[in-house]
């Protein structure tokens, strides 16, 4: 019995780590590979996770569809769709500076949170969608969870190949040229717009599939399990923590920030009964102060990044 | 008619509000160059200590106000001591994370203290004064005096303090401000007192024009910025008049919009800016 | 005693390799010296390092046989030294008479004095004091600068290329000014592009290359040298 609970707390945390260091790899192209400041990454994060609650879950008349979809076509739905929201955004606001695009990402978060809550026709509102399958529920029977560990795990591997190879790629290099000196890389002629709008399309594709693991998941999604600062702040912290581009390093930021994440669940845990509100605010303090610690003490994270070989070496 | 003109009162008391952060945005954008993302809760942590000062210890709002402005201004100077300034040598970008990390830190401690119900100065209701059949609410007029006398102080102090011009100066050219013997430290110093207190006066007012809760700072955050951008960043006196017209451009959508859109609205109206002059109304700095 | 001593100097910027390799030069009280040197000498950046505007690795520095060897910008003006860069010399968004002000911030009595010696330097100014400075000619642009760097009453005046960039009739005036400025008592260190007449008024100068000393003299020896002559004055 305490073995079960255990295995049951363990295949639900690596599930988690596995989704946020999806969602890591995908902030990884953008700020990482790129130097693109997205502070919107749970707007990404809520659209993948709502188009395939949208397009897999059972008819229902109180939102849009359900089509009762298979996960496959959930999942590259929510690619694509968290992908055309950043193809729109990109084209209008990556030509601007940085903390420009920042703050334009803020805004997207905001305005994806509105529609989520407001247009209840499509997402039935607070009270979100219910009824979202979990594939491979069935692989080892009696441990639901466990098949669907070992899909999360595939298409994290999958994506952290996509992405290495990318990143070793010309277009990565071209991309890190234009992070360190754009001046010398627009000089060489490459299209900058170009080179932006596909990292920052790439990366919220990668985020709307990690939103497409988390529904299936989970089963259920609502406004509440995107609150814009929760799912974004978490991210990056573990990109920070783990190291900035560096495709390893946000995975291990994704599994050392996740495990802490859960301690201070534990400490809060602590906390007398009835002081819920304080102790959850409290484990959101715990890590906003981590992150502070570690960019006083280490701001190049846990595995720094290196510059890369060469695909053909 | 009178539907219009009810917007433009509802307009000028929400954009002076937004004008009061979006000063202090503004001014710590000139002199450290970086997207001061923990503003928005700044003025949540503001109207928390006035109503300590106010609702608990029932002092009069004026010294529950006056308070809650140095102790927030004291939150600001302490956090760039502790972090800010170590970080200052790495980029702005670097900065702007940390303050993101401060935003939540700032939430999470107001949300620790004081619980996440909405809370009000006043209990009850007061009744508007109703003039040519406009709807008049007395807590607006003290909002309006109140960032009346605060802009008038504002730009007394740019322009006629030798601190206030040398804020200027170092906006201006920070090397050429240390060269010249301005003590650039002490002008940052101030930068945060000033925008601090400015944010600590908006989030009074907000809660006095609405409730206070812990997240009413953060969903201000837009607009401020908003407004400063339209303003021209690093432009004081263009934020005020970014922030009317966010303010207005706000309460107007709602003749089209359902009223939950608002935010959207200024964040419209900022892209625009960005995509057409991003360099703001005013010619801040790019 | 010298007003300013540099001995063996050497240094360059942050981390980047030694621009300097041991550069020695001296300004005498109420003297006018002059620095000249191809591109790349390292003149601009041995006067940067009197201010403290970069990494000095060896060498010593004394102000009135004080040591300031190391001492940041700030800490530097407090010894009475004053600086004019070559360029972004001036608050844009401040008015003339704010630029003068800036000037005297670190004075604690009133620096009338000063502000009147400045619009009598250069009168222009004071017709301009409510002007913004960001919409001033280079020429005036560059009296705002020195004057600015005069409201502290200092000892010693360090201008970078004063006249790049300037009409000759300003460049003539700036001239002039400068002597006036060291007809005051204060001593003066510059670096010149235009080094025929830089050279015809300093009293000394010293010509610089690849970071070390080339030549010493006064300037009309120097303007009289044949290897300066090739180098600098058009042959």
């Amino acid at each position: 019995m305490e073995l079960t609970g255990l295995l049951h707390y363990g295949v639900f945390t690596l599930t988690m780590v596995g989704i946020y260091g999806v969602l890591a790899l995908g902030l990884n192209v953008q700020w990482g590979y790129t130097g693109m400041l997205n502070i919107g990454v749970a707007a990404f994060y809520a659209v993948g996770a709502y188009t395939t609650a949208i397009l897999t879950a059972a008819p229902s008349p109180d939102h849009l569809g359900g089509f009762g979809l298979p996960f496959i076509v959930g999942l590259v739905g929510a690619g694509v769709v968290a992908g055309l929201l950043a193809l729109v955004v990109g084209l209008v606001t990556l030509n601007l500076r940085s903390d420009y695009l920042a703050i334009a990402s803020i805004g997207i978060a905001e305005i994806v949170r509105l529609v989520l809550k407001n247009e209840a026709w499509m997402t039935n509102g607070v009270r979100g969608i219910a009824g979202i399958d979990t594939p491979l529920a069935s692989l080892v029977p009696g441990y639901a969870d466990l098949g669907y560990l070992v899909l999360v795990g595939v298409i994290l591997a999958l994506v952290y190949w996509g992405v290495q190879r990318a990143f070793r790629a010309p277009w990565g290099r071209v991309l890190r040229a234009l992070r360190e000196n754009e001046p010398a890389a627009l000089a060489a002629g490459k299209n900058v717009l170009a080179f932006r709008v596909s990292a920052f399309v790439l990366g919220s594709v990668i985020m709307g599939l990690g939103g497409a693991l988390y529904a299936h998941f989970n089963g259920y999604v609502s406004p509440s399990d995107f609150q814009p600062m929760l799912a974004t702040f978490l991210v990056w912290v573990m990109l920070i923590a783990g190291g900035s581009g560096n495709n390893r390093g946000a995975l291990l930021g994704a599994l050392v920030i996740w495990l802490v994440w859960s301690g201070t669940e534990m400490l809060a845990g602590l906390m007398p009964e009835g002081l819920g509100t304080q102790a959850s605010a409290l484990r959101v303090f715990l890590v906003g102060l981590l992150l502070e610690i570690i960019l006083l003490t280490r701001p190049q994270g846990l595995l720094p990044e290196k510059p890369p070989r060469r695909v053909d070496e | 008619m009178t539907e219009i003109l009810q917007l433009v009162i509802y307009g000028l008391v929400l954009g002076s509000i937004i004008s009061l952060g979006a000063i202090g945005v503004s001014l710590i954008f000139g002199i450290l160059r970086f997207a001061h993302f923990a503003h928005g809760d700044l003025m949540t942590l503001g109207a928390y200590f006035a109503l300590v000062f106010y609702g608990t210890l029932e002092l009069p709002m004026p010294v529950a106000f006056v308070v809650a402005l140095a102790l927030t201004a004291g939150v600001a100077v302490l956090l760039d001591k502790l972090l800010y300034r170590q970080l200052r040598r790495s980029s702005p970008v670097i900065l702007l994370i940390a303050s993101v990390g401060v935003a939540l830190m700032v939430r999470s401690v107001i949300q620790m203290v004081w619980g996440t119900s909405n809370v009000v100065y006043d209990q009850g209701i007061t009744m508007p004064y109703v003039v040519w059949g406009l709807r008049i609410k007395p807590d607006w007029l003290v909002i309006l005096g109140g960032v009346a006398v605060l802009v008038t102080a504002v730009h007394i102090f740019l322009q006629h303090t030798t601190m206030g011009k040398a804020m200027r100066a170092t906006a201006d050219n920070m090397d050429l401000a240390r060269i010249s013997g301005i003590d650039t430290e002490r002008v940052v110093m101030w930068t945060w007192i000033l925008g601090a207190a400015l944010a600590a006066a908006a989030g009074i007012f907000l809660g006095m024009d609405t409730r206070l809760h812990p997240v009413m700072g953060w969903r201000m955050l837009l607009p401020v910025f908003a407004a400063a951008i339209l303003g021209g960043i690093g432009r004081p006196y263009g934020a005020i008049v970014g922030g009317l017209i966010i303010g207005f451009a706000q309460e107007f959508s709602t003749l089209v919009l359902p009223p939950s859109y608002k935010t959207a609205v200024a964040f419209a109206i900022m892209v625009i800016m960005l995509v057409v002059r991003p360099t703001g109304l005013f010619r801040g700095r790019s | 005693m010298s007003l300013l001593q540099v001995s063996e100097l050497r240094g360059g910027y942050g981390s980047g390799a030694d621009i300097l390799g041991g550069v020695s030069f001296r300004v005498d009280p109420a003297e006018i010296v002059v620095m000249i040197g191809p591109n790349g000498a390292g003149k601009s950046t041995a006067m940067k390092a009197v201010f403290g505007l970069m990494q000095v690795r060896g060498g010593r520095l004394t102000y009135k046989d004080q040591d300031i060897t190391g001492l940041p910008p700030h800490r530097v003006v407090r010894h009475g030294i004053c600086y004019v860069p070559q360029e972004h010399n001036v608050f844009p968004t401040l008015t003339v008479h704010e630029n003068l002000q800036m000037g005297a911030f670190l004075r604690k009595d009133s620096p009338a004095r000063e502000m009147e010696r400045v619009y009598e330097l250069f009168p222009p100014l004071k017709e301009k004091r409510r002007q913004e400075a960001g919409t001033l000619s280079g020429g005036q642009r560059q009296m705002v600068a020195m004057g600015r760097a005069l409201m502290l009453d200092p000892g010693l005046l360090l201008l970078d290329e004063p006249t790049a960039g300037l009409s000759p009739k300003f460049m003539g005036m700036i001239f002039e000014r400068i002597q006036e400025i060291n007809a005051l008592g204060i001593g003066i260190l510059m670096v010149e592009q235009n080094a025929k007449q830089a050279l015809g008024m300093c009293h000394r100068g010293y010509v610089l290359a690849q970071g070390h000393n080339r030549l010493e003299d006064t300037g009309a020896n120097l303007l009289a040298n044949r290897e300066v002559a090739e180098m600098f004055l058009g042959g």
